[in-house]
């Protein structure tokens, strides 16, 4: 079946998610839809399934409209999306997560659906496990399991949301094997990706958005420069930056290794001289938040070294670190950086240092009236911080940062923000680097990694790049780092 | 010490532990905790022993105590998921409703004679040498309680609504994304949940602890109840094996006390309470990733042996316990 | 305004959903609600027994104040008053025959508080460190207060030759704390006490840093410990002065001018549970507090009537206050959900 979107619209408050996309995708194709984070693939593809209503636009299924307002009227249209997180159930067995929720009876035929799992994925090349527990899969399998569970149910338009992202090399020639040959069957295959190489592997035809609108459209094969210059719009030469002089070193990573349940990260090091910007760059979920809330002393490391200022605060409880000169601003600026329900003066008196047990509301208030003015926040002392609008919360948490740091440590400094807000806040920014503050940031933004920094890491799959001088790399070089190519 | 008797016993005296973890499982494998249960068990039980004893029929209790709770399964849920307010402060403000309305409404049957279940041994089969005092010589609601255990079993773990109230409870993002009904399937075990807790109140007064009194008795049994389902995790046969030691400990508290007749009375019928804490000590233990790692450092055999152990203390909350679902 | 508005309605309903149970039971509403009403303050006699029924609640709430500043379930109030009570009790029999009275009063005060501080950080400590969800915790250790009350009143602290449990043997009455006159009604000295404690953690929330660290704690952990502060440290304070308040109000129970001069099993019969309803009514508001507390020990008070006047159980008070709170619960729900639109 042929599938059609005529300029459909999303908008999340102020931000127009997706401005106007029109595509066509042909019955037994795999149509590529290309971008960078934050370019709008994925709302689009939660109205195709059904998990988010549009404000405008149509979507038309061999040329009739049809009406998508739920998860379960998408199936009932025979289209079905495999999600970036598995959304499955992770105590339960593969044959549980198979069955739940299909329209199979009181008691469950569970030999015949067992019969018809292993069928299935024989047939596209998969090796299930029925009895296995679905999080002892690996992320590759979890993502078969839930192809092989959509098409038991029928489905005809099947949607993948970034699949290639934690799976090895093998798992994925075997994705793509399935997928040429359910696109030989008729099918209508949607493939979201940023993954320049694979999208020009396996598509058929691609369609690339930027900022929310379709910025062209190419079958395959194709030039890769076209479709980099078609993601990221032309390379623009850089304005010159202002050499400054670097300052002894002041983070000191030292063979460091950290994890969590989902990512390890293995035999990093780095060294910060004082005055210098670090970019973080790569996926949301590739290890820029441990890494960085590791040289914050939030978490522990499981080897290595941490030195600041040369010391060695390995292991050591998070006041330790504030003490020597670290700040930390988390991407979530209510509820992580700043706490909903107190006001920008209470803000200030738990920054400041206590003179007695007694706060001093005059002082408090006098002091985030002073950070007010400095940092031309839209908000009064004694207003929430919840009523503050995104970019005066960001640079409240600019403000209530100690006059002097050591190290910056800053996740996604101007994300949701308009170009305005962002000048001013990278203005601040640079401002301290100039007196000795070394700075380190994640951002999705590669011009912004490109424009600030002086050296960027990469993060992909749990691999960490050496650094890479920003004055020399280029967008497309950046790209296919993200994308996992030579890393 | 023969004990054969004392086994039996035990059984005898279980069904109210058991339908009430049953029930309270069910409820919180969709996501709803009733808190209420203390006072819903002291609420259902006088209610059940009053319209027994007002129509003169057991079933009628046993009938009336279930709506009872099931009314109470119903108020939860209607304020957490409907009005999004603390599941902890109504279920609390309930509780103690539900007990001052059981004690005032409780007064005119209080101490008085009133219907119960009689025994019914099985015919043949109570003749068996050990098995059939213990599993054959019980009264109705006891056989009841064993189908009860298998029937929760069995409708979780074969049973396409069973695997929907699973997934609901493990992750209601991915139900809801299947198209399941997830604010609709909460509710409905929500009272369903209420109406089994409701049963073991009755199954206090018509049958193991028989009538009605200002204290009752039982007061405290429904937040026993609340740590073993957790220590249960979640699971009918385990939480089921829970109860049964509860109540295993309760009756060989009356027989330790005689044979230690200088220990305070008080010790053996508190001592669920430290040990309830220390169930739940022992459960955070095994999902304590601290210990998890340090472990590692152990030689591999100790460490196999230990984190076995650990992982049968492991108790993990359907994870959407407490929280109702935030659709976009 | 609009709290007042939340309590009328509540009322409303409280007195029209009474009046359906009361009719279960066959009686009649109107006379039950004025022999509650007259129970309370019907004569000057009623009406210090409600204040002495006052003091306690108002330390209660206090310390509850603080704990649900920071998000705390502090369930195990109840037994941190019976804990308080019974460290007082201690105190007072140690001291009764050595020193001055006021000695014997002040030694008793400081260890009901330290008593019920140390049942708290019990409790505290086991969700520091045990990850021991605080109701549970505290229900557990509750229980084992009150069991350990009756074993003390039978056992070690038993009255001389009889055995009994209305309690150990009453204090003398140079041992009880005074009461003050105001025109025809007796004030017990611990209401002062009681006020003084609510005003005193009022300010204190909002005046120190500690009451800073406890709301921003409450408003969200991860955010109150990424902005340095010792959330854990903080924590345990918070249980530490919640329970120093709530064994101050075990010490009334056992000390006060109106009480029973004595240790008893459910000496403090309820009353932790029910400050837990007063503050879920007032908010972090201390006025209201008081003002909660105040008709919730009339309604309690007042209740003691019934039993003899329509054989009507005493739990009617009890009935009547859950009540109040859950239509409130209920009221606000509708209000957030239906009321007030994009919340």
């Amino acid at each position: 079946m042929r599938v059609e979107l005529r300029e459909i619209r999303k908008s999340f408050g102020a931000v127009r998610a997706n401005d106007g996309i029109t595509l066509a995708a042909e019955a037994g194709t795999i149509h590529g839809v290309l971008g960078e984070n934050g370019a709008g693939k994925s709302t689009l593809m939660k109205i195709v399934s059904g998990t988010l209503a549009p404000d405008g636009g149509q979507i038309l299924l061999d040329g009739t409209p049809v009406r998508i307002g739920s998860a379960s009227q998408a199936l009932r249209t025979h289209i079905g999306m495999v999600h970036q997180d598995p959304l499955d159930f992770p105590s339960m067995s593969v044959l549980d997560n198979f069955l739940v929720g299909a329209p199979v009876g009181l008691v469950p035929r569970r030999r015949r659906a067992r019969d018809a799992l292993r069928d299935l994925a024989a047939r596209f090349g998969f090796a299930l496990d029925p009895e296995a527990r679905c999080d002892h899969l690996t992320v590759a399998e979890r993502q078969q399991l839930e192809i092989v569970r959509l098409l038991w149910l029928g489905v005809q338009v099947l949607i993948l949301d970034e699949p290639t992202t934690a799976i090895s090399a093998s798992q994925r020639t075997q994705l793509f094997a399935a997928l040429r040959a359910m696109a030989a069957q008729g099918r209508v295959v949607f493939f979201v990706s940023h993954k320049l190489e694979e999208v020009q592997e396996i598509c058929d035809r691609v369609t690339v958005l930027r900022h929310g609108r379709v910025a062209g459209e190419a079958p395959i094969p194709c030039e890769t420069g076209t479709l980099v210059r078609l993601m990221f719009g032309r390379d623009l030469p850089r304005a010159p930056r202002p050499r400054i002089r670097l300052g002894p070193t002041v983070l000191d990573l030292a063979d460091l290794a950290v994890g969590d349940t989902l990512l390890t990260l293995e035999h990093v090091v780095l060294q910060v001289s004082a005055g210098e910007v670090v970019g973080l760059a790569g996926l949301e979920g590739s290890g820029q938040r441990l890494l960085l809330q590791v040289c914050a002393g939030l978490i522990p490391p499981i080897g290595g070294r941490i030195l600041i200022g040369g010391r060695d605060l390995t292991g050591r409880p998070y006041q330790h670190f504030l003490a020597a000169g670290i700040g930390y601003v988390p991407a979530g600026r209510l509820g992580e950086g700043l706490i909903p329900g107190l006001t920008v003066a209470e803000h200030a008196a738990i920054a400041e240092p206590r003179r007695s047990a007694f706060v001093d509301r005059r002082q408090a208030v006098r002091s985030a009236a002073r950070r007010i003015r400095e940092f031309n926040i839209r908000g009064t002392p004694d207003t929430d911080v919840r009523a503050l609008s995104g970019g005066n919360q960001q640079r409240a948490l600019l403000a209530l940062l100690p006059a002097r740091l050591t190290v910056l440590l800053m996740e996604h400094p101007t994300r949701g923000l308009d170009l305005e807000s962002a000048e001013e806040i990278w203005r601040r920014l640079l401002d301290r680097r100039a007196h000795g503050t070394a700075i380190v940031f994640s951002s999705s933004d590669l011009d912004e990694l490109l424009d600030r920094s002086d050296r960027i890491v990469v993060f992909s799959g749990g691999r960490v790049s050496a650094p890479i001088d920003a004055r020399r790399a280029t967008v497309a070089q950046l790209g296919e780092l993200i994308g996992g190519k030579g890393l | 010490m023969d004990p054969v008797p004392l086994i039996a016993a035990v059984v005898a005296a279980s069904p109210p532990v058991i339908f009430a973890v049953l029930g309270e499982t069910l409820a919180e494998k969709s996501g709803v905790i009733n808190l209420s249960l203390d006072g819903l068990l002291l609420l259902s039980a006088m209610t059940g022993f009053a319209a027994a004893r007002a129509a003169g029929s057991v079933p009628a209790g046993a009938a009336a105590a279930m709506a009872v709770g099931a009314a109470a399964g119903f108020v939860v849920a209607f304020a957490s998921l409907t009005l999004r307010q603390h599941q902890v402060a109504t279920g609390f403000v309930l509780t103690l409703l539900c007990q001052n309305l059981a004690y005032l409404l409780g007064a005119p049957v209080a101490h008085v004679p009133g219907p119960q279940v009689s025994p019914a041994p099985v015919p043949v089969l109570a003749q068996w040498p050990l098995v059939g005092p213990v599993l054959f010589q019980q009264d109705a609601l006891v056989y009841l309680s064993f189908v009860a255990t298998a029937a929760v079993w069995w409708y979780l773990a074969k049973t396409a609504p069973g695997l929907v109230l699973r997934g609901v409870g493990e992750h209601p993002a991915a139900a809801a994304a299947r198209g399941i009904a997830v604010t609709r399937t909460r509710y409905l075990y929500a009272v369903a949940g209420g109406a089994l807790v409701g049963l073991g109140g009755a199954a206090f007064s018509l049958a193991v602890k028989p009538g009605w009194s200002r204290p009752y008795g039982i007061e405290g049994t429904g937040w026993i109840v609340l740590a073993i389902v957790i220590f249960g995790n979640w699971d009918p046969l385990r939480g089921a094996g829970g109860a049964y030691l509860f109540v295993l400990l309760q009756t060989l508290g009356t027989v330790l006390q005689s044979l230690m007749p200088r220990v305070p009375t008080q010790v053996f019928p508190t001592l669920p309470f430290p040990l309830m804490i220390l169930a739940l000590l022992l459960v955070a233990l095994g999902n304590s990733e601290r210990i998890h790692r340090a472990l590692h450092r152990l030689p591999p055999g100790a460490r196999r042996r230990l984190l076995r152990t650990l992982r049968a203390l492991q108790s993990s909350p359907p994870a959407s316990l407490g929280a109702p679902l935030e659709q976009e | 305004m609009r709290r007042l508005g939340f309590a009328a309605a509540g009322l409303a309903a409280t007195a029209l959903a009474g009046a359906a149970v009361l009719r279960i039971v066959s009686a009649s509403p109107a006379q039950a609600y004025s022999l509650i009403l007259a129970g309370a303050v019907g004569s000057p006699e009623r009406a210090t027994f409600v204040l002495a029924a006052w003091a306690p609640l108002l330390l209660a709430a206090a310390g509850l104040l603080v704990t649900f500043a920071a998000g705390l379930w502090n369930i195990g109030i109840e037994g941190q008053v019976i804990f308080g009570a019974v460290c007082a009790t201690g105190a007072l029999r140690a001291l009764e025959h050595l020193g001055p009275p006021w000695l014997a009063l002040v030694s008793a005060g400081l260890a009901g508080a330290a008593g019920g501080a140390l049942w708290a950080l019990l409790a505290g400590a086991l969700r520091a460190y045990g990850r021991v969800n605080e109701i549970f915790g505290g229900l557990g250790l509750n229980f084992i207060a009150g069991s350990l009350t009756v074993y003390l009143v039978l056992g070690p602290w038993a009255r001389p030759g009889i055995a009994s449990t209305s309690g150990t043997l009453p204090f003398d009455p140079a041992l009880w704390l005074p009461a003050l006159r105001v025109s025809r009604v007796a004030v017990p000295i611990e209401v002062l006490l009681g006020l003084a404690a609510i005003g005193a953690v009022s300010a204190a929330l909002r005046g120190t840093y500690f009451g800073l660290y406890l709301t921003a704690i409450g408003h969200s952990l991860r955010a109150a410990q990424l902005r340095g502060i010792a959330t854990t440290r903080e924590t345990l304070r918070a249980f530490a002065l919640c329970g120093a308040l709530a064994g101050l109000a075990g010490f009334a129970l056992v000390a006060g001018a109106y009480s029973r001069h004595q240790l008893f099993p459910l000496i403090s019969a309820g009353n932790g549970y029910l400050a837990i309803l007063v503050v879920l009514l007032a908010g972090q508001h201390a006025v209201a507090c008081a003002a909660i507390a105040a008709a919730f020990a009339a309604i309690s008070m007042g209740s003691l009537q019934l039993p003899l006047a329509m054989q009507l159980d005493s739990s009617m008070g009890g009935v009547l206050q859950g009540l109040l709170v859950l239509c409130v619960i209920l009221l606000r729900g509708f209000q957030t959900r239906f009321l007030r639109e994009g919340t």
